[in-house]
Order: C-alpha cells, then sequence, then structure tokens
C-alpha cells in the first residue's frame, strides 16, 4: 500500500515537472474588444517572444467604457484571481489603486513602463506619486474641419462661433451635449483650457476658480444657443458627432482621431475636405487644453503571477506593438518618438498635432470618486442651453463638493 | 382539538418542514443580511472605513431627491401599464372566454408575447421606435426620437410593458371568468337582465378576488421593473426607477450599504402597495376557515 502510495506521489511528482516545462502560465488580459485584432497580434508575438513562459489570453470585454467597469470592479471586489492583466481606461487610475486591485509599478518596471512617454500619458497612470500602469494607448480630441468652406481653422472658440454662424445652414459644429461622462470631458477641456482646474492640489476639494469657471460655462452656453449649434446637441455623443459630419451638414467638429478612418470609409467626398487642427483656445494667447483618453495595462493585485504580468504588459506596450495598434487599430501611440515613425505617420497623417496637443493635454479629476464627481457635472451643466454662468459656478462648486464627500444618492 | 387533529397538524407542519426551511435559506437570509448591511457606511472600494452607522442611509436616501423622483417614474410606470393591462386583460379574457372558433390557437396566439424573454421584447421596441431603424415612425408619419425625452420615452416603456405582459392579465382574468356559474348568469337572463347588467350586477362581483389577484401580482411586478428600463433609457431622459437606482448604487459605485438601503426601502415600498391592494378590495387574501 505504502509502495503504491509512494509511487503515485513520485508520479505526481514527475506530471507537474513536466507540465511545468511544456505547459506555459495563462495570463488573462481584460480589455476591450479591439475590431482589428491588434491586441490579439500584440498577444500572440509577446507570449512568442517569452520562450514559452507565458501565454496571454484576451478575454474581451464590451466595448462602452461604463460596462467594461462594471464587469470589471464585480470581479476585482470579489478578489478574482482569474485576472492579470487589465486593460484600464485612464480614468480608472485612482479608484483601483486606492481600492487596492492593481499593483504599484516600482524600480526598473516603472522606469521601463515610463520609457520615452509623453508626460500626460504618464500623469494618467498615477496616483498618489506612484505609477500603478503602463501607458499603452492614448487619444484626445482635435478639432475637424470642412477646408471647402473656411479657409484656415478658427484658433478660438469665438472665433469658430462667429466663423459658424456665417456660413448658416452648413455652419453647424458638432459636439458633446448629451448627460453622459463626454459632457464631463468637454467642460475639463474648456476649463483647462481657461486655466481652470476642478479639484485642487490635494484632489479632495473642488477649486474650479471662479473666473475659468464662468469662462468656460459661458463658451458652453453660447456654443447651445447659437444657430450654429446642433438642433440635437442635448442627446448628442462622439458618434452621432461623426455620423452627422459624414453626411456633409457640418463644417465643424470636436471629436477623437476615429473619424479620420471612418470618414474615409464611409464618406470619401466629406473625407477629401477634411481638415484637422488643435482644439480652439479659449483665449487667443493660451494654447487650448485637451482631456486625454486612452488604456494603461494593470496588473490585478489578485493575480497568482505578478511577475510574469508586469513583464507581458511591458511587452505588450512595447514600442513594436504600439505601432501595430497604431497603424492597424489606430489606437494613438503614448510613446513620443513614435510620432516620427513612417506607419504611423501614415495612419495619422495629422501626427505633429496630435503629438502637441497630447503633449499639452490634461487629465480628468485624478480622484477614485471620479465616477461621482463626473455625475455631478454633468447633471449639473445638462442640459447646456440652460447654463447661467454666474449662477452655476456655485451650483457646479457645491455638487462636485458633495460627490468628494461621497454623500447620498447619484 | 382531540388527538388526531392535533397530530394531522403536526404531520402537516413536518410536510412543509423542507419548503419553510428552503425558503428561509433562500429568501429570508438574504433579505436579513440586505437589512444588516444597510446600517453600515461600506463601499467595496473603500473597504478600510467599514463603519456602523444606524440608520443614517436611510437618512440620506430619503432626504434625497434622486430617490422621490425615482420613486415617482416608478409609479407612473406602475400605474399606467397596470391600469391599461387590467382592462385590456380583461377584454382578450371576455374574447378568449367567448370564442368559439380556434379556442385553442386564439389562446395560444395571445400568449406568444408573454413567453417572450423581457430583454429581448424591451430591445425589439427600442429598435422598432428607433427613428433609422424603426418602423412606428413611418407608420404614424412622424419624425420622432421617442427615447430622447421624458415622456416620450416613458410612453415607450409603459408601451412596452403592456405588451409583454397583458396576456398574463388575461390569462389570470380568464381564470376567473370560467368560476363565474353559468346557471346564475342563465337566471338573469331569464329574469330580464341585458349584457352590461349581467356583467357589471354578476360576473364582475364575483371576480372581486381574482381581480385583486391580478392586481397584485402585476402591481408587485410593475414596480420592481428593472430590464426595459435598462435597455431602453438605462435610466436617461429621468425615466430612473427605483430598481435602476438600486442597481447603479449597488453595482457601479459599489456601495454595498446604500445600496442595501435602497434595497430594503423597496422591499418596504412593495409590501405597501400589497397590503392597500389587499385592504382596497376588502377581501382578506387566503379566505380564513369557516367556523361551524
Amino acid at each position: 500500500m505504502q509502495g503504491l502510495a509512494g509511487a503515485l506521489f513520485v508520479l505526481a511528482l514527475f506530471g507537474c515537472g513536466e507540465q511545468a516545462q511544456t505547459q506555459p502560465t495563462v495570463l488573462h488580459w481584460y480589455v476591450f474588444n479591439e475590431p482589428s485584432g491588434s491586441f490579439a497580434t500584440a498577444a500572440r508575438r509577446c507570449a512568442e517572444a517569452s520562450n514559452g513562459a507565458y501565454q496571454v489570453k484576451l478575454m474581451p470585454l464590451p466595448s462602452d467604457a461604463d460596462q467594461q467597469r462594471e464587469q470589471l470592479v464585480r470581479r476585482l471586489a470579489a478578489h478574482d484571481r482569474a485576472i492579470d492583466l487589465i486593460g484600464m481606461d485612464v480614468i480608472w487610475t485612482p479608484e483601483f489603486a486606492r481600492a487596492g486591485w492593481i499593483l504599484p509599478w516600482s524600480g526598473m518596471l516603472a522606469a521601463q513602463a515610463a520609457e520615452r512617454r509623453i508626460g500626460a500619458t504618464l500623469d494618467s497612470a498615477r496616483y498618489d506619486h506612484r505609477l500603478w500602469a503602463v501607458p499603452f494607448t492614448t487619444n484626445t480630441q482635435l478639432l475637424w474641419y470642412r477646408t471647402d468652406r473656411v479657409d484656415h481653422p478658427p484658433a478660438t472658440w469665438g472665433e469658430m462661433l462667429a466663423m459658424a454662424e456665417i456660413l448658416g445652414r452648413n455652419g453647424t459644429i458638432q459636439a458633446q451635449g448629451e448627460r453622459y461622462e463626454g459632457l464631463t470631458v468637454f467642460f475639463v477641456s474648456l476649463l483647462a483650457s481657461a486655466g481652470g482646474a476642478v479639484l485642487d492640489s490635494t484632489d479632495s476639494h473642488a477649486e474650479l476658480q471662479t473666473a475659468p469657471t464662468e469662462r468656460a460655462l459661458s463658451i458652453m452656453e453660447s456654443l447651445a444657443t447659437s444657430p450654429a449649434s446642433d438642433p440635437a446637441l442635448s442627446t448628442a455623443r462622439e458618434d452621432q458627432g461623426r455620423i452627422a459630419f459624414e453626411t456633409g451638414d457640418s463644417t465643424f467638429m470636436l471629436n477623437y482621431t476615429y473619424v479620420w478612418p471612418s470618414a474615409r470609409q464611409h464618406a470619401p467626398e466629406v473625407a477629401a475636405h477634411m481638415g484637422w487642427a488643435r482644439w480652439p483656445a479659449v483665449d487667443r494667447d493660451r494654447p487650448s487644453r485637451v482631456t486625454i483618453g486612452g488604456i494603461n495595462l494593470g496588473v490585478s493585485a489578485f493575480s497568482p503571477h505578478p511577475e510574469l504580468a508586469f513583464r507581458a504588459a511591458l511587452c505588450i506596450a512595447s514600442e513594436e506593438n504600439q505601432r501595430l495598434a497604431a497603424a492597424r487599430g489606430g489606437l494613438p501611440p503614448t510613446i513620443d518618438t513614435l510620432y516620427e515613425d513612417f506607419e504611423v505617420r501614415a495612419a495619422f497623417p495629422f501626427a505633429d498635432i496630435l503629438r502637441a496637443t497630447l503633449r499639452d493635454a490634461v487629465s480628468r479629476p485624478q480622484t477614485p470618486l471620479y465616477n461621482d464627481v463626473s455625475l455631478a457635472i454633468s447633471h449639473t451643466l445638462h442640459p447646456l442651453r440652460d447654463i447661467e454662468p454666474d449662477r452655476d459656478v456655485k451650483r457646479l462648486r457645491d455638487a462636485v463638493n458633495r460627490a468628494l464627500r461621497s454623500e447620498g444618492l447619484l | 382539538m382531540n388527538a388526531s387533529r392535533r397530530s394531522e397538524r403536526r404531520l402537516g407542519w413536518l410536510l412543509c418542514a423542507p419548503a419553510v426551511a428552503a425558503l428561509l435559506l433562500v429568501t429570508a437570509y438574504p433579505i436579513l443580511y440586505a437589512g444588516w448591511l444597510s446600517l453600515f457606511r461600506y463601499d467595496l472600494r473603500f473597504p478600510g472605513e467599514r463603519a456602523f452607522i444606524g440608520l443614517e442611509n436611510y437618512v440620506s436616501i430619503l432626504s434625497s431627491e434622486v430617490w422621490w423622483r425615482a420613486l415617482g417614474n416608478t409609479l407612473i410606470i406602475t400605474v399606467g401599464s397596470v391600469a391599461v393591462e387590467l382592462l385590456l386583460g380583461f377584454a382578450l379574457a371576455l374574447l378568449m372566454h367567448r370564442t368559439l372558433v380556434a379556442r385553442r390557437a386564439v389562446r395560444a396566439t395571445l400568449l406568444v408575447p408573454y413567453a417572450i424573454i423581457t430583454v429581448v421584447a424591451a430591445l425589439a421596441w427600442k429598435f422598432a421606435f428607433d427613428p433609422v431603424t424603426g418602423f412606428v415612425n413611418g407608420l404614424l408619419g412622424l419624425d420622432t426620437a421617442w427615447l430622447t425625452q421624458r415622456w416620450s420615452a416613458f410612453f415607450v416603456i409603459i408601451f412596452t410593458e403592456i405588451w409583454k405582459t397583458t396576456p398574463f392579465m388575461a390569462l389570470l382574468l380568464l381564470a376567473g371568468l370560467t368560476l363565474v356559474p353559468h346557471d346564475v348568469l342563465q337566471a338573469a337572463r331569464v329574469d330580464g337582465a341585458g349584457p352590461w347588467r349581467r356583467l357589471f350586477g354578476i360576473t364582475l362581483p364575483l371576480m372581486k378576488s381574482t381581480f385583486m389577484v391580478a392586481l397584485l401580482f402585476r402591481s408587485l411586478d410593475a414596480f420592481r421593473i428593472f430590464d426595459t428600463v435598462y435597455v431602453q433609457t438605462r435610466g436617461a431622459q429621468d425615466t430612473g426607477t427605483v430598481s435602476i437606482l438600486g442597481y447603479n448604487t449597488l453595482i457601479t459605485r459599489l456601495n454595498l450599504g446604500l445600496g442595501s438601503a435602497v434595497a430594503v426601502l423597496i422591499f418596504l415600498c412593495v409590501v405597501l402597495i400589497a397590503v392597500f391592494i389587499v385592504r382596497g378590495f376588502g377581501a382578506p387574501l387566503f379566505a380564513r376557515r369557516q367556523r361551524p
């Protein structure tokens, strides 16, 4: 009997040893379902380069950021050990870090993750003076306009409104005015361009300085009440703006870079006259500062293989794979020098303006309560046509402070 | 009570015991746990800040405009859908009761909407009312984005609910109709009562308890409405119901304390509605055993 048990034990040992040699560890990477397949290719390349140390299995999440977060936080709050790598929207960094769901990067790893990255993309992965993820892809808005209707792009919001109103019926400006997170993004960009900030330096109280906030609010109000705004502004998201612009009836649009490949594919006659410029400034002497988006790669605190996960994250976010994601998936890279790369410039003919915008970009309020703060902002400002700047500065400040105190329902 | 009755009663309890135990396990425990959680400040994002705070969550909810607005929205949907369902359901029940030809086919056809999963029905009507993909605007010669305005969004939600659950109402009421004794109706007819007189004088009073059960079931169901609203508006345009509020607090914000308090309040509302309906009909839900 004892002999049999011993034999089984040896067999089991042998079996395990053999398995470790032939079966690489499987790392589960939760990330949105990137349609071009560039993430899957990156995952495969990294697995091959690891010499059998790991394999990366893509676990696709919905394309809507809120739904991605909902699925992830439910698992992370339950300490799910089957998550190793997380494709994190830039706004999740403080929340996930504070809850202890992701591991901080330090030492050599942090240095490698920060290598040649654009400053603002690194800021989006930082919280509480530590780095929590490696910046992978980024994104920001540009001003898109019709070169056949205006001979130069407007430099400021005032100029754009005046140009649009003179153009009349075709002058329409497409922006995001629905009551959702995109409205917060719009407001943060305007506020930062006016020289203001939502939170104070401790990130725990509302700053919202009176002069810049009033300035931002009055621009929003004059856009909404201008004949140049789209009648459906109060229900417009990014995609409604893109579709409306592709019909050819609009002259200006504030939107992310994905509208460029989309217009070339769906509306080539519009794309032929499509120009790009930096997001309009609030004041002529102060360049605009636009909100940054994108995906950073974090390592789950409950992963059984954190060392491998860190290695895989660095590999997936490497220069080679960022180039692939840019060329094939249209996702702007976070590595500064890639904007001089031939393949990247072919995908983004506006690469120089994009990089300049990203270098000055602003992060959304970096607090674990960002969701609540965003709800407070979008609920207070919607609909844009009813904004009264002098009254609403205080309302906004109160709403943001309430959200930061985590009081009650939202 | 003699000995044999007593032992019979004990046997009755023994036979019930497994079911009671199962119910306690799967319903009483979660309800009590939710009640317990609702007394804490407990956010899964800040696990370190967990603390007992008594009724503070309830105070914060009941003093919040958001809760009362969600409650108002829920009542609009409940009253709007249940009222129409009751009338329409009764008409359909009469139709099914009186049908002479293809009786089975008529009944089966009417039940099709009820057999469809709510999420599927909600999506189907969402597409139907969509200005681009839908047929409703074309049919009515309109150019309305139904789900972008508050009242038209309510209309679509209530319409979907009515379409979906009227068959359930009709089925319940049909069961009540078959219980009305035929000879009583015949006697009334002989006495010269017209069809309306027979309906209001005999059929409806005899169906009182059926109406109460149908109304109770549907109101409780309608009050907890979640899927239709979640699919069609996600609570946008101020159409959020109390269940959506509970979901957002619990699942999106991971605030277990506050969210449990919302859930407990929904439970209390449901109990109130049940008591209100049962009292309103003046009939006990379960007929008491008649004493000799």
